[in-house]
């Protein structure tokens, strides 16, 4: 995109602003704090998404996303509930350990490509779900409930994050910090892509044993790459646990690794910030077509094809594709 | 400066290459012809670690090859150019250009030798900010030999470098690689179908029926061999 630099943080600027204050003083204006819930799920899913799009900036299409928020959701549930720890200590762990999971699950993997690699990782997500039935730890079927809401969160004596448990509006502040994350998220994301991991990415993409032969460590840089991807899925489904208050072995099933996969198609897989915008039309397009009622999934559904029929390259590309011709 | 004893290499039990034995010598240009399928491609995947050899040795300035990552093989000095003009098709020149010198370490001379590349080549410099999938045939082959000279090699392996190209840039496709190895004292592997040429620039020569170097010796001397003029060098004068 050849935007200059200052349209851009204009951009960056204005959707702050929009985030920030916009929406939270039009629900407090509108009375409908029904919408916390549903942004605060899009933007922790936005971060599942981000993850994902990762993966396929190496050229690996990644099913498995769900997998990964399961596992996260599942340490940070364990810790507060077994361990008693703060949430927000079990938030980075549950990040790093779902990195940790991915590794040992990348080594033999990542060497696939294609449909072999998206299949594996298809099937990841039923084998994490299973997992969960089975283990005691995760208590089966019943899931961890009744999680308490994230304890105040200081600094040498100065309170970060106040105790959600004794607030009055413990919705706005899960949306608030949700979007720091998700802020936190992309602006990591967009880093990496502009630096020369980034470039070591798109060469890999575009043909891997070549980029193996001018001395790219490729299985190193796949590894890194899938740990990060992971890493924000952990993030996205330690967050969605809190606010949900518990984590069954269905709180991400197949369903949501397709749709993290289909965010990024939609919102379009050569831009950044693509997922952020799949997420959050396709998270809204579901709800909106509840009308519809049993005629929901179908109608969801052939939309779906058309936009992806008729923009291969996103819904960004709409407004950037002149551009994008031009400058690469 | 490299040698390659007794190399064999099968993939998924074809035989690519049965007890290969060749070497070269600092600031020598070698020549390495043979039919499609003889292994041409299978050595120079072996010297940089792409495919594992089954058995034999490779040195390379007195060191084992055999074990080290493709990574560290190019930091040494050797550098491949593979076959079939392989750019990164969505990455402009420049960038194209850039990931040659991934492995160096003086990043304060990568600049100077990014100018040296466009003063030998200058099409690419018109064509700096352009996607390489857009370049011609003849300029992606400058493009991808401009990439392995990014990395400032010791040792260029040149997978034929004048397939499907006209003949007049196939000359100065040839005089690039006499002046490669003159002026900048880099070693030169060359494979090529285009035996006619490549015997032409190069001191010594292997011939490779597959899997085995079947003739071996001084280029001018192949160059009038009865055998290598039957096999290699067919009705073309
Ligand atoms: N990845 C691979 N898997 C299986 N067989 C392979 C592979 N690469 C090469 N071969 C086989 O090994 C043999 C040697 O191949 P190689 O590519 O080295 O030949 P070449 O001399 O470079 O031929 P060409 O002139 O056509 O490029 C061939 O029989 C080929 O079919
Ligand atoms: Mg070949």
């Amino acid at each position: 995109m050849n935007l200059t630099l200052k349209s851009k943080l204009l951009i960056a600027g204005g959707f702050l602003v929009f985030v920030f204050l916009f929406i939270p003083f039009f629900i407090s204006f509108s009375g409908r704090s029904d919408f916390y819930f549903t942004l605060t799920s899009v933007a922790l899913l936005s971060i599942a998404s981000a993850g994902v799009w990762l993966t396929f900036y190496i050229g690996r299409i990644n099913i498995g996303q769900g997998a990964f928020s399961l596992i996260g959701a599942y340490v940070s549930a364990i810790l507060v509930m077994k361990a008693g720890m703060n949430f927000w200590l079990t938030l980075p762990l549950a990040g790093l350990f779902t990195a940790f999971v991915s590794v040992l699950i990348g080594l033999p993997i990542l060497r696939l490509k294609g449909v072999y690699f998206a299949m594996i990782t298809l099937v990841l997500t039923q084998v994490v779900t299973l997992t969960a039935l089975a283990l005691p730890i995760t208590n089966g079927a019943r899931g961890i409930v009744s999680i308490p809401l994230p304890r105040e969160l200081s600094v040498f004596g100065v309170t970060l994050i106040p105790d959600l448990g004794t607030m009055d509006n413990p919705k706005l502040a899960f949306y608030l910090i949700s979007c720091v994350l998700m802020v936190l998220t992309y602006w990591v994301l967009y880093r990496l892509v502009n630096s020369r991991l980034g470039q070591i990415c798109r060469s890999m993409q575009q043909n891997e044993e070549l980029a193996s032969s001018i001395g790219i460590n490729i299985a190193y840089v796949r590894i890194i790459v899938f740990a990060i991807s992971s890493f924000f899925g952990g993030i996205g489904g330690s967050m969605f646990g809190a606010i949900a208050q518990s984590v069954y072995p269905s709180t991400f099933q197949v369903k949501d690794s397709i749709d993290f996969m289909l965010n990024c198609f939609l919102g379009g897989l050569g831009y950044v910030f693509g997922p952020l915008l799949g997420t959050f039309v396709l998270y809204f397009g579901w709800d909106l077509l509840f009308i519809l009622d049993k005629f929901q999934l179908l109608v969801y559904a052939s939309i779906v094809i058309i936009l992806m029929r008729f923009l291969p390259n996103g819904l960004l590309s709409i407004r950037f594709s002149n551009l994008r011709r031009k400058s690469d | 400066m490299l040698e390659l004893k007794d190399v064999e290499l099968y993939y998924d039990h074809v035989y690519a290459l049965r007890s290969i034995s060749i070497y070269l010598n600092q600031g020598e240009t070698v020549a390495l012809i043979g039919a499609n399928g003889a292994g041409k491609s299978s050595i120079l995947k072996a010297i940089t670690g792409l495919a594992k050899i089954h058995s034999g040795s490779m040195t390379y300035q007195g060191q084992d090859l055999t074990q080290l990552p493709t990574s560290t093989i190019v930091e040494r000095g050797i550098v491949m150019v593979p076959e079939g003009r392989r750019v990164f098709p969505f990455l402009s020149v420049s960038d194209n250009l850039k990931m040659g010198a991934f492995t160096r370490t003086d990043k304060g001379e990568i600049e100077a030798s990014m100018e040296s590349v466009l003063e030998r080549f200058p099409r690419l410099k018109e064509r700096f900010r352009q996607a390489a999938g857009t370049l011609s045939g003849g300029e992606q082959q400058m493009l991808v030999i401009g990439r392995a000279l990014m990395a400032k090699p010791k040792l260029l392996l040149l997978d034929e470098p004048s397939l499907g190209i006209a003949p007049k840039l196939v000359q100065d496709i040839a005089r690039a690689i006499v002046n490669i190895n003159r002026n900048e004292q880099v070693t030169v592997l060359l494979v090529e179908q285009n035996s006619r040429m490549a015997l032409s620039i190069s001191n010594r020569a292997y011939a490779l029926t597959t899997g085995k170097v079947s003739i071996s010796g001084d280029s001018r001397d192949m160059l009038h061999d009865e055998r290598v003029k039957a096999a290699y060098l067919g009705g073309e004068i």
